[in-house]
């Protein structure tokens, strides 16, 4: 059977549009990637354009030579491991008593939940409780803030409830209660829901910069965003300069271009790394969202 | 009667108590930092002195509100509050929707699932990065934009300092950002329609355009009229990080956002009445807008999303 003309068109501007929309959100990383690793003198006579121009490392030595990457690096990585740990704990722990029928507060604490997505005290009244409750410059306040994200609790909710009833009732027969029931019996069934969740909370975790903004004034505490944001936004001379070591000033300019975009490449290289294999979650996630009635 | 009401209360206590267990450390949590601040809106109709507590302040009605509506700044903010969030539902509304009738046509295994993986990675990007993506790429020393522009011999601009370009690199940004991630959950519409009516359709001879037209848009309208719906919702609620980052002083005219104000006015300024007026002047709109696109869906389709 042969293509009609018409269709055949059809064909054609689905392949085009489809090109389009990678090539034009490819190729801003690209960019970046090749600036990363071009040498200073090719930047400067704006050579580079697609690929890498004389290819070199000496952008990434001299970020990485910065101790402020690093510390803010690690603090990254323990506002995320251990923030998204407690998440997926105390998400279980909300979701597991409001998703059993029988449990006698289950409408009222869930409405408890559900109308803080509609309702809050707002953002100053919460900054003066931060600060009232000594949270201010603590580590523990890029986690307890957000335990959990309501939405998420919903999700995980409606994936206990899909499951049988009568496996927790053969469960409790056996003389199993409730924490059992949730750790041994609930918890391994609803594992890929619990995964995608794992995903959201992780990546909210890492690009977590407001609450940064807001309650951490200590340079030792802050996080990648934060640092990220002097080097990109603010572009503060001062750590240019320390960065840019003994540069001659000419140099200066384009070696802190190179800075900047080495620092986006350091600090996104773990999602870029990880993300096409949990890729497959994520969208699992979205019309988990979406069809939870 | 009390008393059996009351042991009943003990029995269910009992026998839930391993329920009750679990969700007093999430109880804590929400009662300390969701409805532990709400007592706080009150500063909003005080003279707030801090240190003296939520009842130290002297009474002030709606001083704090009237002095706002009655600022040279309340319909700017307003204005610009509600464009840059309606701007990109206007101009990016339709786009994830054209990319997911397109994509789903892709016969190619291997490039469909290269084409989806690489459009949501924008998503998953910090708002920092985007943010200094685009400040570093407009740049009028060494951004790869002006020098495009230079080369062609034009003039080069400085985007970042011109109250005239902000509203066109938030909206097509934003656009960039979220219409991969947006797709998914029309691809997923589209893939879950019944293979039949196209079935139908192919004895009948329409070709691609007019199946696209008469069996794909309308089998995929519920989704879209509840996705629209819901976006209108959020029309007054633009978020404070994009702004934040990539405005400046010599945009506030077409940047500054109620809730950048209130960031600016309540911690930077330590005006803690206004500011907190102001934002819960911000939240009651966005709770009136949210709460009618919610009516109007479940008018329009016969169920609600919460």
């Amino acid at each position: 059977m042969r293509k009609s003309m018409t269709d055949r068109t059809y064909y054609g501007l689905v392949y085009l549009i489809t090109i389009l929309a990678v090539v034009v959100t490819l190729y801003p990383f690209i960019y970046v990637i090749s600036i990363s690793l071009s040498s200073v003198s090719s930047i400067d006579k704006q050579l580079v354009t697609l690929f890498p121009v004389e290819f070199t490392l000496e952008g990434y030595k001299m970020v990485l030579q910065y101790p402020e990457i690093w510390t803010s690096y690690y603090n990254t990585i323990w506002y995320t491991v251990v923030g998204t740990t407690l998440n997926i704990f105390a998400t279980c722990l909300a979701a597991f008593p409001l998703s059993r029928a029988r449990f006698f507060l289950r409408r009222k604490l869930n409405f408890f939940i559900a109308f803080t997505m509609y309702f809050s005290g707002g953002l100053i009244p919460l900054y003066m409780l931060i600060t009232t409750l000594g949270l201010y410059n603590s580590r523990w306040v890029m986690v307890l803030p957000v335990l959990v994200i309501t939405f998420n609790v919903m999700i995980c909710r409606s994936a206990f409830e899909s499951i049988p009833n009568e496996i927790f009732e053969s469960a409790s027969l056996d003389g199993a209660h409730d924490i059992t029931m949730l750790f041994r019996i609930a918890v391994p069934i609803v594992k890929p829901t619990l995964a995608v969740l794992t995903l959201y909370y992780a990546v909210f975790h890492w690009n977590n910069f407001f609450s940064a903004l807001l309650y951490l004034g200590k340079q030792d505490l802050q996080p990648l965003q934060i640092f990220l944001r002097r080097v990109l936004i603010m572009a503060s001379p001062e750590i240019m300069q320390k960065m840019g070591g003994g540069t001659a000033t000419s140099a200066l300019a384009i070696s802190t271009l190179q800075v900047r975009y080495v620092s986006i490449v350091v600090s996104i290289l773990p999602i870029i790394m990880f993300y096409p294999f949990i890729q497959r979650y994520f969208v699992k996630g979205i019309t988990l969202g979406a069809v939870k009635g | 009667m009390v008393k059996s009401k009351f042991s009943n209360l003990l029995m269910l206590i009992k026998r839930d108590k391993y329920l009750l267990l679990m969700f007093l450390p999430i109880f804590l949590y929400y009662f300390v930092f969701m409805y532990l601040p709400m007592p706080g809106i009150l500063i909003a109709f005080q003279d707030f002195i801090p240190g003296k507590g939520l009842f130290g302040g002297e009474w002030v009605g709606l001083k704090w509100f009237v002095q706002f509506a009655e600022s040279r700044y309340f319909w700017r903010l307003l204005r610009n509050t509600f464009l840059l969030a309606f701007y990109p539902l206007l101009f990016g509304f339709s786009i994830p929707i054209l990319f997911a009738i397109c994509v789903v046509e892709i016969k190619n295994r291997t490039f469909k699932r290269f084409a989806q993986t690489i459009t949501y990675l924008p998503h998953f990007i910090s708002t920092v990065v985007i943010a200094g993506m685009i400040i570093n790429f407009l740049s009028p020393t060494d951004g790869i934009v002006n020098t495009l522009i230079a080369k062609l011999g034009m003039e080069k601009i400085n985007f970042m300092m011109e109250p005239g370009w902000f509203r066109t690199i938030f909206t097509s940004s934003d656009i960039w950002q979220s219409f991969g991630f947006s797709s998914i959950i029309y691809i997923a519409a589209i893939m879950s329609i019944d293979p039949e009516i196209y079935d139908s359709g192919k004895i009948d001879g329409v070709n691609k355009f007019q199946e696209l037209w008469h069996l794909t848009l309308p089998s995929i309208k519920p989704t879209i009229v509840i996705l629209l719906l819901l976006s209108l919702g959020g029309v007054m609620n633009v978020g404070f990080e994009k702004v934040y980052l990539l405005y400046n002083g010599a945009t506030y005219e077409t940047a500054d956002v109620l809730s950048t104000y209130v960031y600016r006015m309540g911690i930077e300024g330590q005006n803690f009445g206004i500011a907190t007026a102001i934002g819960l002047f911000n939240s009651l709109i966005t709770f009136l807008l949210v709460f009618s696109a919610n009516w109007l869906t479940r008018r329009a389709t016969n169920m609600s999303l919460w």
